[in-house]
């Protein structure tokens, strides 16, 4: 676990770096996780304990955003001055955001040819049996 | 001793606790629990959710007690800092999914654009329409786009990056809690494509809900909000400049 904290720390670092060196507008983490996906393509039968470490982070990621959230409570005066146009704005952006993203990936990925059976994570035929589970 | 008057050590006490770097952080953890509590108590309404509870749970402990946010964030930044880690640990999940993600390259990376210039455009029109001012309507064009990055494209076209963060998190809370029964309506089962919508539309929070979900859609959210974001701080600016010309 240790080694695992310290790779993901050490790509946010490398990742730091490199937002640093070009000026890029991206945050370093944003850089530290494409520089760790291209590695880890390499090497992905060897993953050691990134999946855990992972699972772990991502296991209650909601968390993390509670502080930075709470710094709403500074811009309560200004968002109560404009805030029928915003809410209305980020309402209806949000969910056709969702709808229309959904609704094209669902649309092309039709035409797609589906996988050789043994090469998906999953079985086929499982997506099914899950989806009725949890719907 | 009257009971108005707290005695004196207690008073001294809390002067103390409150000014630690452990307030901050106790009670962002105390809050996040009791928003999940009240998740479980709602039976998952989509308005429960734990984030929005969480914050609206420190807001009035703040508001009450008189704590300012700079101060509670000494304390809060510990878990704040974890953000880092765990995005670039969304290369992970990704890597486990690399068969899928080679397969649905092509309709993934439509439906990103697609979805991005949609949900920008979108939000523009209805603003502007409602008479928003030029800056507020500015600060709103990143905001499905995952926080950090952008506050620094709301910067560069001429937006307020605070407010942006703002609009980001609204937009995150959102559509983590009106996804499920929307998409669900709208016959989308496939966790890939679950995964995929709510990581482009709502980012970070949208990929915290998918994750609750599956792995599987979580590590599509992931994909989706760092493609989203590495493409957008370029296309943002640049299609700005372009209508301004």
């Amino acid at each position: 676990m240790p080694e695992a904290l310290a790779i993901l720390l050490l790509f946010q670092l490398a990742g730091d770096a490199l937002a640093r060196v070009t000026g890029l507008p991206v945050p370093g983490p944003v850089l530290g996780f494409a520089l760790l996906f291209l590695v880890l393509l390499a090497r992905r039968d060897r993953l050691g304990r990134l999946p855990d470490a992972a699972s772990g982070l991502h296991s209650h990621l909601s968390l993390l955003f509670v502080p930075a959230g709470t710094g709403v409570l500074l811009y309560l005066p200004a968002l109560a001055r404009e805030w029928v146009p915003i809410v209305a704005a980020v309402v209806t952006s949000t969910l056709v955001g969702l709808v229309v993203t959904a609704l094209v990936a669902r649309a092309l990925m039709r035409r797609v040819t589906p996988l050789p059976p043994g090469t998906a994570s999953i079985a086929p035929g499982m997506d099914i049996a899950r989806d009725e589970a949890t719907a | 001793m009257t009971p108005d008057t707290p005695p004196r050590d207690l008073f001294q006490l809390w002067v103390y606790l409150s000014s630690t770097p452990l307030f901050g952080l106790a009670a962002t953890l105390i809050a996040y629990v009791i928003g999940l509590r009240l998740q479980r108590a709602a039976r998952g309404h989509p308005l429960a959710n734990p984030v929005l509870l969480a914050i609206s749970v420190l807001a009035i402990v703040l508001q009450l007690t008189g704590i300012a946010y700079p101060r509670y964030f000494e304390g809060a930044q510990f878990v704040h800092f974890l953000l880092g880690p765990a995005t670039v640990a969304f290369a992970v999940p990704l890597v486990t999914q690399l068969p899928t993600l080679v397969r649905l390259r092509w309709p993934l990376l439509v439906a990103l654009a697609a979805g991005g210039i949609a949900s920008g455009a979108t939000a523009v029109l209805v603003a502007w329409l409602l008479g928003a001012s030029d800056v507020t309507i500015l600060s709103l064009v990143p905001k499905s786009i995952t926080a950090p990055i952008a506050m620094g494209i709301s910067e560069q076209i001429g937006g307020v990056p605070t407010l942006t963060a703002v609009f980001c998190i609204f937009t995150g809370i959102l559509g983590a809690s009106l996804s499920g029964a929307l998409l669900t309506r709208l016959g989308i089962h496939d966790r890939v494509v679950r995964g995929f919508a709510l990581g482009n539309a709502a980012h970070g929070i949208g990929a915290a809900q998918a994750f609750q979900e599956d792995t599987e859609a979580g590590a599509f959210a992931g994909l989706a909000l760092a493609l989203h974001g590495l493409i957008g701080a370029v296309a943002i600016p640049a299609t700005v400049l372009l209508f301004r010309r």
